[in-house]
């Protein structure tokens, strides 16, 4: 059992990395991004294709492809979804949902609908021992402490720099904001580059941990999803608990029956909705 | 000075009149048709229902599900059991799957209601995930593979297609009729007023979470049916052809080709749709990725639709939903109301 909980919590490390971006963007300008997923998935067939441009090592590899994505983020939210916020959810929803299934055809012509994966080295076998005869292993654990070193970044990022300043700003009262001067368009824009470095992070572990297809992504964004509501919406360490615990209910429920750990995960998502609809963290507003 | 409601211009009478001798014509294709035709027409009719009662939720009733396709399944699943299992024949238990899916849609929307917004969207998808997997779990239909229809062995295939077909027909009036006088009655009204303004509406005493409730369940019904019509012609049945994501990506293509917010919409979109897979079909990603980008293009750029551009350039609606007060002392136009909401004569939303 305590085997099964540490594997479940290292998996919770991965998912915590998939649902950060979701989490940011829904918090600066509440815009839901449905195609959070496919982005992920387009990440690590990414990296699987420039790693061997970089000589083949997968921190080369991220190591061009976040500013990258950085970039490409800041771009889509300038010319594209700036366009579609406001009261209205619908415009967004459509528009990334478009994206999702323009992104999953896309990468099923380039690189087929078989499973790929990227060369970790010498990280894919080793491990560590916990004491007694528990061992886990080292990429999985490296996967935990960067979701753990980047929910504590945003969080730091949030509470204590200007441009934190200006997200909170903007997400609070953005016509307020832009009266003290902030250009909400720009602010939206760092806030979608920033989401998607980290969607590009999260599509280079999910390819070196398992492997990629271009069908998966719905069922990242669900996991996302799910990640952010069990932890309650509004605060990057809710989101992190919410992870730890979806990758724990995926592991039990995997256990009794190998069809059932994405099932029972969802579950559990669907209890805490009903028990606590403001998640096992809510933050109080203000 | 007197004033009187416009609920119905000559032109929306006669485009009905002339839709309903279409319906008449349209039923004795089996006669003179093809039995391809026939198909053909099931199966874009399976997605003009769905695609018109996800216009009732978005466009109406202000959410944005991506989950429909829970009631779908739902609705197949539940025609074949009470075919197989309980020996019901097929074509009646369409009304009872949609029923089925209807009164399923009281629970689920317990769950579903407590996130609002995109979050309420990606909510319904992990709902009817939940669906897909617990049926893949039932072996008696046949897990995750799943299972054919049997229940209409006996029958002749010229019989069964017929049927089918005037089933179909029967299905697509039953959803437009169905949706039209709903927005007809004092519910639709106070469902578009909701649309309008929630604030307003429920200032108006409008009671906005019955309405929403209101809106959840008829638009189960409607897919449910949708669901059960499409694996009564399909005749095989599996969670992932029943509950996937697929059903609602079309329907969300057919309406914002079509125009949100408005019944013809749909149609429109739904005709399109068709033209379309017939002629590019064979693309298949490319095509996909197409859909997908004009599905992105016209909200951007082109909102109102095909329906709202004819309905700006024409200055009619096949079928009008509005309430238009005509105050006798103005000048009006004889026949024609306003296109666009107008200062001069305003909606009535009360």
């Amino acid at each position: 059992m305590t085997e099964t909980i540490i594997q479940g919590l290292l998996l919770g490390g991965l998912y915590c990395l998939f649902s950060l971006g979701l989490s940011l963007m829904f918090g600066v300008m509440r815009l839901t991004n449905i195609a959070q997923g496919d982005l992920i998935v387009a990440g690590g067939f990414a990296a699987i294709s420039v790693a061997p441009l970089v000589g083949g090592h997968f921190v080369m590899a991220g190591l061009v492809l976040l500013p990258v994505a950085f970039a490409v983020g800041y771009a889509l939210q300038r010319t594209v979804l700036n366009r579609t916020l406001g009261k209205d959810p619908l415009p967004s929803l459509v528009v990334t949902f478009g994206l999702s299934i323009v992104i999953q055809n896309a990468l099923l012509e380039l690189y087929s609908a078989d499973p790929r994966s990227l060369d970790a080295g010498e990280l894919a076998t080793g491990s560590l021992n916990l004491g007694g005869d528990i061992y886990v292993g080292t990429l999985p654990l490296l996967i935990l402490v960067a979701a753990l070193a980047c929910t504590a970044g945003l969080q730091l990022l949030f509470s204590a720099t200007s441009l934190g300043r200006a997200f909170r700003a903007v997400s609070d009262d953005r016509e307020a904001a832009e009266l003290m001067g902030l250009d909400s368009a720009k602010v939206y824009s760092l806030a979608t580059a920033l989401a998607f470095a980290l969607i590009a992070l999260a599509g280079l572990f999910q390819g070196l941990r398992t492997t990629v297809s271009p069908a998966d992504g719905p069922l990242l964004l669900l996991f996302a999803f799910e990640s952010v509501i069990i932890g309650g919406m509004g605060s990057f360490w809710g989101t992190f608990v919410g992870a730890l615990v979806l990758g724990v209910s995926q592991q039990v429920g995997f256990k009794f029956d190998p069809g059932w750990g994405v099932w029972f995960g969802h579950l559990v998502f669907l209890a805490v909705l009903l028990v606590r609809p403001n998640g096992l963290f809510p933050k109080t507003k203000g | 000075m007197s004033a009187t409601v416009i609920r119905s211009t000559r032109a929306s009478q006669t485009a009905i009149g002339i839709g309903a001798a279409l319906c008449v014509a349209a039923a004795t294709l089996p006669f003179w048709g093809e039995s391809s035709w026939m198909r053909e027409f099931v199966e874009i009719a399976c997605y003009f229902i769905f695609a018109m009662m996800w216009n009732l939720l978005a466009g109406y009733g202000g959410m944005v599900s991506v989950g429909q396709q829970a009631f779908f399944g739902l609705g197949g699943y539940v025609m074949l059991s009470l075919g197989n299992f309980l020996g019901l024949n097929p074509f009646l238990a369409i009304p009872l799957a949609a029923l089925v899916s209807a009164l399923a849609a009281l629970p689920v929307s317990r769950l579903a209601f407590r996130l609002q917004g995109g979050y309420f969207s990606i909510g319904t998808w992990v709902i009817a995930e939940v669906f897909r997997l617990s049926i893949a779990n039932v072996s008696a239909v046949g897990g995750g593979s799943g299972t054919s229809l049997t229940a209409l062995r006996g029958i002749s295939r010229a019989t069964r297609e017929n049927t089918t077909y005037w089933v179909a027909l029967g299905c697509v009036v039953a959803a437009i009729a169905l949706v039209y006088l709903f927005l007809r009655s004092k519910q639709g009204l106070a469902l578009q007023a909701i649309r309008d303004s929630e604030v307003a509406a429920e200032s108006q005493g409008v009671g906005v979470a019955r309405m929403k409730l209101a809106v959840y369940v008829v638009a189960a019904f409607g897919c449910g049916m949708a669901g059960a019509l499409y694996f009564v012609s399909n005749l095989r049945i599996s969670p992932d052809a029943a509950f996937g994501v697929n059903w609602t990506a079309f329907a969300i293509f057919i309406v914002m080709i079509g125009g949100i917010g408005r019944i013809e919409g749909p149609l429109i979109g739904a005709v399109v749709f068709w033209a379309l897979n017939k002629f590019f079909s064979d693309y298949g990603t490319w095509y996909q990725m197409g859909l997908g980008l004009l599905a992105i293009a016209m909200t951007l750029f082109f909102r109102e639709g095909l329906g709202g551009f004819l309905h700006r350039r024409l200055g009619f609606e096949m079928l009008p939903t509005r309430r238009i007060l005509k105050l006798d002392a103005a000048p009006a136009p004889a026949d024609v109301p306003a296109p666009a909401p107008s200062r001069l004569m305003p909606k009535v939303s009360l």
